[in-house]
């Protein structure tokens, strides 16, 4: 655990006094102070390209009022800065004239340990294993043209400083290791790529030749890739697969299920409350109480015990995602969502593992049940414009599906839908639910922050594919 | 008040000096702080106020052809020392890459161009409030127009570049931003759009009012859309998504997705890639423009370039590692471009809209569907449908599909050219482009 006034000309009472003194009149607010360490290692074009390390210090002071927010960070953890973001926040609520809320709940479990992945492997292990990957992916077969492979890891430690100088800590772990592989063959060139990571510690994704079949798949998506024919265009059924495809869930209605949307009424949702939104069998929660999952959380970032938030049960909006200062003025509890970047950034309501709950059917059936669409197994990035409902991902692999059997892979195309009906298409609700590999970051008004899905196959029974062929 | 020369100075020749010492070969150095003022509003009432004082240093030191960087936050001696310390270890134990060094001496710049990038000017928040107060009062006029967020940010920054063979050089830049993002509603549709105006100067930003109404009209144009069934049709690509072609024409032709042989340019140096119309500049000597510099993020003297003349691409972004694995030397382009555009078509705006009887004009493109190393593209849209030169009604939850080899052979621009950006286009259109509805 970070000290943080240690080497530093305030002491911690002096420093809790500027944040009561700061926040009297306040309905909220803290000081955040956070200390991250990270590393990045990255091996590519048969070298190691990058060997870098990040130690990143700093404070963010946030005051609230009402709904107004003012918010100050900086790199100097001394009095002169505290004492000027304090000035800083004054100024901005001069007519603040709320209650502190002080009370905020508590919980002892802990969803992960306390450990430095980056002190726990040399950097040589770490190179030994990227040329390691190098090699063997490129004995593999002589299509391989460029291999990329990287191990980020970083510690971060937080410390909430409250009205009244009570004190919330957490420190997290998070590791990750990435593959890249690009195929060439008749004049064609084709990427796949794999990755795996958590709350833990880099053995425990690496231990003996684990590091071979985050390669394989690289290898596999690649290679169905060079085989892919031009996808079709224009709407039709669509099988997800289990596991990361549930970005779409995380796309076309995660995003509008945040309290700050549904607050400033901008999200298509925030009329619906109560309401089906999903059809029957449909049930989502976003969890932040998984064991080492990238998206958990002991505590958020102002110092709520993250919880597991029903979202949809069996069709019906049971909750949207709240952080303190929403949940006050949406008169409701926080579930524990507020999370930042790092101290930069204000809090916002986010999602941390959001997941559909698997339903009776197999995935078989499904397929056998359409006779056009495509089965898309895995996913790039997607995106959502909130307001209108319509969101986005790319397909990186996928295949067509013919008479209710699966054809040749796709090209990687586009799929666009509406969040607030997509739930009501969707006809199957497979038995085998599935987490991703732990592998996301949610971007929000500018902030990344580490987040998991998880879903069973699921049918949809219209969407429309942005591919070529007419 | 943003650190000044002479702090950032002594911080970078510590770092220097303690390398040096502990047996770094050549070292590079980054030292910056940048200090930004922001007031947001929301729905004519203050939201949220912020500022941000960031300080970073990047370190990178060089043992022969091994070599290792660090960077942090934290410029107080004792941090630095430890990190340092931590870096040259790092570096000892990282392989040699026989490619990796600082840049040819005779690259580097060797002056600050007078660019009139920095404006001294302060902006309070009490005045940043007053204009944001008219900003959404002009905003919020219609109706249908159910909330509205606007900002005003005021950003100043100032660093400093450094090297072992005595590089020295860094200077301050300013930049202001007043946004609007409306939302609207009718009973069928609730959209949203936004404007912006970004400047160097404070007295160049644009008029409140005049931001506030075009977000507003923006977003009311788009109320009640429909959706088009699948078609083959010509894309008229607005101002603000044809740039976005232009940042993906940038990133195939870097340096290091060429040598690593994945980007669908490689090897297409004096091929025409576009119609002979088609000529793109890269300028970074532009009086207060937004991408301008005097040195790319290694110290080499950025000059224009003409990237592509007359269809046929010309050159690279060439940085120092990727130059010399190429056997090309460096263009002073580390870290991308500067100010990068399309010279001016010949046909009109009016012309460029009436030369198919029916186009999509396209405002937003939602998703990353730009494949760089097949060159596929495949993207979310929202636009509107163009009959016989005149707008009919407004389109959404479709994609628009290609690929960028066709694409860029197909492209033909307007003379509407605007320098608002760091990378600006004219309007922009390319035919053959496949559209999916429904």
């Amino acid at each position: 655990m970070s000290n943080f006034f240690e080497k530093s000309d305030i002491s911690r009472s002096e420093a809790e006094n500027i944040v009561s003194n700061t926040l009297k009149k306040c309905d909220d607010g803290e000081l955040y102070l956070e200390n991250s360490k990270s590393e990045t290692i990255l091996l590519d074009d048969n070298k190691i390209k990058n060997s870098n390390y990040n130690s990143d210090l700093g404070f963010g002071f946030r005051a609230v009022s009402d709904e107004v927010v003012a918010y100050s960070h900086s790199n100097e953890i001394s009095k002169n800065s505290l004492k000027q973001s304090s000035e800083n926040l004054k100024s901005t609520l001069k007519s603040a004239n709320g209650t502190y809320n002080y009370s905020i709940p508590k919980s002892n479990v802990k969803y992960y340990e306390s450990i430095n992945p980056l002190e726990e492997k040399t950097l040589n292990s770490k190179i030994d294993i990227l040329n390691k990957v190098n090699d063997y992916l490129r004995k593999k077969d002589n299509c391989v043209k460029q291999v990329t492979s990287n191990f980020s890891g970083e510690q971060k430690s937080i410390e909430i400083i409250r009205s009244g100088g009570e004190s919330l800590t957490d420190v997290r772990p998070l590791i990750r290791f990435n593959v890249s592989v690009m195929l060439e063959k008749n004049g064609r060139k084709e990427t796949g790529v794999y990755g795996v990571g958590g709350r833990q510690s880099y053995d425990s994704y690496l231990t003996d030749d684990n590091w071979k079949n985050v390669c394989d798949e690289a290898f596999r998506i690649a290679s169905v890739n060079l085989e892919s024919k031009p996808a079709p265009a224009g709407e039709m059924k669509v099988v997800l697969g289990p596991g990361w495809p549930a970005i779409l869930i995380h796309e076309a209605i995660g995003h509008g299920l945040e309290g700050d949307f549904n607050r400033k009424k901008t999200s298509a949702f925030h009329n619906l409350m109560g309401q089906k939104v999903a059809s029957e069998g449909v049930t989502i929660v976003d969890d932040g109480t998984l064991d080492n999952r990238r998206g958990s959380l002991t505590i958020d970032d102002e110092g709520t015990p993250t919880e597991k938030t029903v979202l949809i049960e069996n069709g019906i909006l049971k909750n949207f995602m709240q952080d303190r200062l929403n949940a006050r003025l949406m008169k409701t509890r926080s579930t524990g969502s507020g999370r930042r970047e790092n101290y930069r950034h204000i809090v916002l309501p986010r999602m941390r593992n959001t997941m559909m709950l698997s339903g009776k059917q197999t995935q078989e059936e499904m397929i056998k049940s359409v006779d056009k669409g495509i089965f898309a197994v895995s996913f790039g990035g997607g995106q959502v414009d909130i307001t209108s409902g319509k969101f986005v991902f790319n397909c990186t692999e996928a295949y067509e599906i013919i008479n209710g059997k699966i054809g040749s892979p796709i090209k990687g195309a586009t799929l666009i839908g509406d969040g607030p009906s997509i739930l009501k298409e969707v006809s199957m609700v497979g038995n085998d639910m599935m987490l991703d590999p732990g592998i996301g970051t949610c971007g929000k008004a500018g902030q990344g922050v580490p987040v998991g899905v998880a879903q069973p196959s699921i049918l949809i029974n219209k969407m429309t594919v942005g591919g070529t062929s007419l | 008040m943003v650190k000044d020369q002479e702090y950032l100075e002594n911080k970078a020749s510590y770092c220097l000096d303690l390398a040096k010492k502990l047996g770094a070969t050549d070292i590079s150095v980054n030292v910056g702080n940048s200090i930004s003022e922001t007031v947001n509003f929301r729905n004519k009432k203050l939201d949220e106020s912020n500022r941000s004082d960031n300080l970073g240093i990047d370190i990178t030191t060089f043992i022969g052809k091994k070599k290792s960087s660090i960077s942090s936050s934290n410029l107080l001696k004792e941090n630095l020392t430890i990190l340092i310390e931590k870096c040259i270890e790092t570096t000892k134990n990282t392989p040699e890459d026989e490619f990796n060094s600082l840049p040819d001496k005779d690259l580097l710049a060797n002056e600050v161009r007078d660019l009139n990038l920095y404006d001294d000017d302060h902006i309070e928040n009490d005045e940043k409030v007053e204009y944001l107060s008219r900003l959404e009062a002009a905003a919020s006029k219609d109706k249908k127009i159910v909330n509205t967020e606007s900002s005003f940010v005021e950003d100043k920054s100032n660093f400093i570049l450094a090297n072992s063979d005595g590089f020295c050089k860094g200077y301050k830049t300013s930049s202001f931003v007043a946004s609007s993002v409306t939302v609207a509603k009718d009973d069928k549709s609730m959209e949203r759009d936004y404007e912006y105006s970004r400047k160097c100067h404070l007295k160049d930003i644009n008029n409140a009012e005049d931001l506030g109404k075009k977000a507003a009209d923006l977003t009311l144009r788009k109320l009640s859309p429909k959706k088009i069934g699948s078609q083959k049709i010509a894309i008229i690509f607005d101002k603000r998504i044809a740039k976005g072609m232009l940042n993906t024409f940038a990133s195939a032709i870097s340096s290091s997705a060429i040598s690593r042989g994945t980007s669908f340019l490689k090897a297409k140096i004096n091929e025409k890639i576009f119609s002979e119309t088609i000529n793109i500049i890269d300028k970074p000597d532009i009086f207060k423009g937004l991408g301008s510099k005097s040195f790319d993020s290694e110290g080499v003297k950025s000059e224009t370039l003409n990237l592509v003349e007359q269809g046929i691409l010309k050159h690279y972004l060439i940085d120092t590692y990727n130059g010399k694995k190429l056997d090309l030397k460096s263009n002073g382009r580390c870290g991308g471009t500067t100010n990068l555009y399309f010279n001016n078509g010949e046909t009109s705006f009016k012309d460029l809209l009436n030369s198919n009887s029916k186009c999509l004009y396209i405002t937003e493109t939602i998703g990353r569907g730009s494949n760089i190393v097949s060159g596929d593209y495949s993207v979310g849209a929202t636009g509107f449908l163009v009959e016989n030169g005149e707008f009919k009604y407004p389109i959404n939850e479709i994609t628009i599909a290609g690929n960028l080899k066709d694409m860029f052979q197909n492209l033909a621009l307007a003379n509407d050219l605007e320098f608002e950006y760091s990378t600006n286009s004219p309007t922009m259109m390319i035919e053959g482009m496949v559209v999916a509805g429904k």
